[in-house]
């Protein structure tokens, strides 16, 4: 295992050398800048797609590239290239220095010292390792499994994906480290048809891990749980109109936090005053009962790695202890300008993106409750096994979250299903509403979370809780 | 271009007895900035290339990309898509497009004098704007950013079957979203700008409109529950119709994922409602000679007064369905094989301008902006229900501002409940173009 890692540290280490990396930062300060990076990214992608009945698609992708930055002053130049040799780095580190405003000039020499940071996800089953005939094989049992959930399913797709994402970051800081993230994913999507129509469920499961996924999850599982969920909408009702109380169950409601203060708590709309929770450190915005972390560290989760993508090794900060606001995430930039550590919330798309404040793993620790209890002591309103995405205005505090399989609440029971929707409520109000919270916890689905049109993956992570007001977006009086 | 048509060529080459290759490859020079504070806050400019490659053998497909047209790796791609194609099962409609004689309209969506405009005139863009918008009204805070961004793309594309396309396309816009308000009511407002050319774009108008946007929301609040007739902005209303396009995707139809499928000559929608879908309207941004597998742009009539036409074809859906491809195959860039979809939809605009469609609306609400389309509409079930903001409207014209509350109905329900299209067409960068549009009987969810 020790012998992998290293091997892996090897290679992307060979993409370029320390020499090589200072030449290029050299380059990029030549006429001036406060700071110059190089990230260098590799990465592979294999896909597999059962749809119909049918494998449909097996497709490899290959990525390969370099970006440079150059920061003056408040300003970041950014140039990338798929040319990764010694020229070709040279003539990104030459456009990005352009980019940059003209900045005084002049030679700085740049001692790297490579540095490994540990990584939270030990993967032995490396996915490239695995033969393709397995990674279909797992297809055909998903297809098998739902389709034998019931009759009503009438349609499945299943799909299977991994990644290997090797990067190097070097900068004139001194930085020189490199990370290999590896991450798999199965997900199923099945359709139910009915007299009311058609429905579908949804499921999947992914890691920052190889092959040792399918030790812990099976398949089969996933494909009956996406199929009996869309089998069981196809009773549901029109989801309730108004405002009203809502549980959430655990390991399905990160999203929410994701959405109402997640985002707002990203040092990048702090600094724009364009976040409802600015200049509110220190104060309290929740219950006494909420504890919010993000954590880059979390063993295997999806949005783990051992450094962000401007090379500072991952973190777990607590943004809200005991309901009491005590910190943002944070980037290069931010926290260079506010004199304060990096918290490794600087995360890219791929080599062609500037790097930006980013959630990793964010999720609310178990509270005290006994989650059957807390359905029992809701008269009335809505229970939600199942989220979809979400998306918020961090200036306003406004923000949406789907519900793809929830549940009416009477007289304290969970009934019948109703439709899909989405819910909307208020960041800060949302927080102050939460009114009960599980001694259960889970991780949710595995996430992609887009921001100025980049997407990176992300976990959540909640109790089962409950919000004592949301506005649910249904069609029912 | 030209080494972009070579490259297709030399892997379509490589070609063996009785297997098909399609090979497509572009290349695209970006530049991206944004000005914040009256400075640049980061300035990105760079070139992305890349190939996709399918290979069809004993009715199997593989694909691979790789984002480099060094010769060794492409041999590599090469030989993942042929490998891949292996692992697939065969399926008799598997296979690629063959040049069906329809001719290529000359569409012109390449303004070559995008690439001589200085950098620093492009910076000047993005200040002027943010300026523009801080003059705008004393209300506006502040400007979370104002961008410019543009993009010079040309790809190629070959097949063994016959195949040979090639395009070049330019496209350029100015964006901008600010703040207005106090830190305890703030509300916010974007505008932006289309063109082929810097000389298209619209300065004043982004500004305008980002500055309208923010402060006619000031003071909103949650309005109550109720069952009214809602008007979408053109900017909502190009949103809804992608959702529309989608549900008319062929290869759904055919697995038993669209709502609409059986429906074809039956009446889907009201009477009013007439879609197009258009690539050869070179007006919309979607606009091009050729769809994703080389075959000629043309106009598909989907709707019309309301009565379903057809649906939207690849060749692999097209030749599976018996109606054939009529050329909407799509694709996402050299990382992905085509499907079919739409490109340039276009709603065919009704007589009223937006103040006459306000007066015969009556009373209403006015949706300025949605989120969480993703999350909260289901194009299978036909589930629709989004978060949303807008104004209120009263006796035809536009009140309070209203925030915080969903609008909620079915796919099916909102295209019989149009009651009124607007005249005022715009064209988006988007696969549909948008104007206002009035749809009865839709849910709002407030307090």
């Amino acid at each position: 295992m020790v012998g992998l890692e290293e091997r892996f540290r090897g290679e992307v280490e060979s993409m370029i050398e320390p020499a090589g990396a200072a030449d290029v930062l050299a380059t990029a300060l030549r006429r001036g800048g406060d700071f110059a990076e190089l990230f260098v990214e590799d990465k592979r992608t294999t896909g597999a797609s059962l749809d119909d009945g049918k494998i449909d698609q097996v497709a490899s992708g290959r990525d390969r590239g370099a970006g440079v930055r150059v920061v003056v002053g408040d300003t970041a130049g950014y140039a990338h290239t798929a040319d990764l040799t010694p020229p070709g780095l040279r003539a990104a580190a030459e456009a990005a220095s352009a980019a940059a405003r003209d900045g005084g000039g002049g030679t700085r020499t740049i001692d790297l010292t490579p540095t490994t940071h540990p990584s939270p996800s030990t993967t032995t089953k490396i996915p490239e390792d695995i033969p393709k005939a397995r990674k279909i094989e797992l297809l055909r049992a998903a297809d098998a499994a739902a389709r034998g959930a019931g009759d009503a399913v009438k349609q499945v797709m299943a799909g299977y994906s991994d990644g290997r994402r090797r990067i190097l970051v070097a900068n004139s800081d001194g930085v020189y480290t490199s990370d290999d993230q590896i991450r798999t994913a199965f997900r199923v999507q099945a359709v139910a048809t009915g007299d009311t129509g058609m429905q579908t469920g949804y499921r999947s499961v992914g890691h920052t891990i190889g092959f040792e996924l399918f030790d812990d999850h099976d398949v089969a599982d996933v494909a009956r749980q996406a199929a009996e969920s869309a089998i069981g909408k196809l009773d549901a009702r029109p989801a309730p109109s108004g405002t009203m109380p809502v549980v959430i169950a655990k390991g399905t409601g990160g999203v929410m936090f994701h959405e109402a203060c997640g985002h707002g708590l990203e040092a990048d709309a702090i600094a724009k005053g364009a976040s409802v929770f600015a200049g509110r450190v220190g104060q309290q915005v929740a219950g006494k009962a909420i504890t919010l972390v993000d954590d880059g560290t979390m063993a295997g989760e999806w949005g783990a790695f051992a450094i962000d993508d401007e090379g500072h090794p991952a973190g777990r900060n607590t943004l809200i202890e005991d309901g009491v606001l005590t910190d943002y995430m944070w980037d290069y930039l931010r926290a260079r300008k506010e004199d304060r550590p990096y918290s490794g919330n600087g995360r890219r798309q791929s080599y062609q993106h500037l790097p930006m404040v980013r959630m990793t793993n964010t999720y609310v620790l178990a509270g005290t409750e006994d989650p059957d209890e807390i359905v029992a002591q809701t008269p009335s309103g809505v229970y939600i096994r199942q989220l979809g995405g979400g998306q918020v205005d961090t200036a306003t505090g406004d923000f949406v979250f789907g519900m793809t399989e929830a549940y009416l609440i009477e007289d304290g029971r969970i009934t019948d299903p109703i439709r899909e929707g989405n819910l909307i409520g208020n960041g800060p109000r949302c927080l102050a509403n939460i009114d009960a919270l599980g001694n259960d916890f889970g991780m949710g689905m595995p996430g992609m979370c887009g921001k100025n049109g980049q997407g990176v993956p992300v976990g959540d992570g909640n109790p089962t809780l409950r919000v004592s007001e949301l506005t649910v977006g249904g069609t029912a009086a | 271009m030209a080494e972009l048509t070579d490259i297709v060529e030399r892997i379509v080459g490589w070609a063996g007895d009785d297997e098909q290759v399609e090979a497509y490859a572009s290349w695209g020079r970006d530049t991206d900035i944004e000005v914040y504070e009256r400075d640049i806050e980061s300035l990105s400019s760079a070139e992305t290339q890349g190939v996709g490659i399918r290979v069809v053998k004993d009715g199997r497909q593989g694909f691979a990309y790789a984002a480099s047209f060094d010769t060794d790796v492409l041999e590599e791609t090469f030989a993942e898509a042929r490998d891949n194609a292996t692992f697939t099962e065969p399926d008799e409609w598997n296979g690629l497009t063959e040049p069906d004689g329809v001719a290529e309209a000359t569409i012109e969506v390449w303004d070559g004098r995008l690439a001589d405009v200085a950098t620093a005139d492009k910076v000047d863009l993005a200040l002027r704007l943010e300026r523009l918008v801080a003059e705008g009204d004393a209300r506006i805070r502040a400007i979370e950013s104002a961008a410019y961004g543009d993009a010079i793309v040309e790809r190629a594309l070959a097949t063994t079957t016959g195949i040979r396309s090639a395009l070049r396309r330019t496209v350029c816009s100015i964006a901008a979203y600010a703040l207005a308000g106090e830190p305890d009511d703030t509300q916010t407002g974007f505008g932006f700008s289309v063109g082929r050319h810097v000389d298209d774009l619209d300065l004043d108008r982004a500004a305008a409109d980002t500055v309208d946007r923010a402060t006619r929301m000031l003071g909103a609040t949650k309005p109550e529950s109720l069952r009214t007739t809602v008007v979408l902005d053109p900017f909502v209303t190009s949103q809804f119709l992608s959702i529309i396009g989608s549900t008319l995707n062929g290869e759904s139809v055919l697995k038993g994922r669209s709502l609409f499928a059986d429906r074809l000559g039956e009446s889907v929608a009201a009477v009013g409602v007439t879609l197009v879908d258009d690539p050869t309207d070179v007006r919309t941004y979607g606009a091009s000679p050729t769809d994703g597998e080389g075959l000629a742009s043309r106009r598909n009539a989907l709707i019309d007064a309301g009565v379903l036409q057809q649906y939207v074809y690849d060749t692999y859906s097209g030749r599976r369905s018996g109606a054939g491809s009529n050329a909407c195959a799509v694709r996402g860039g050299f990382k992905g094989s085509p499907g079919p979809g739409c490109r340039a939809l276009v709603l065919e605009p009704g007589p009223m301008s937006p103040d006459e469609l306000l007066a015969s609306v009556s009373d209403g609400v006015l949706i300025q902006s949605v989120k969480g389309m993703h999350s909260g509409v289901n194009p299978i079930s036909g589930d629709f229900s989004t978060g949303a903001d807008g104004l209120r409207i009263t006796d035809g014209a536009l009140g309070e501002p209203l925030r915080e509350f969903t609008i909620g109905s079915t796919i099916q329900k909102m295209l019989q409940g149009v009651i009124a299209v607007g005249n005022d067409l715009e064209f988006l960068p988007f696969s549909a173009a948008g104007q206002s549009l009035a749809i009865s009987d839709v849910t709002i969810s407030g307090t």
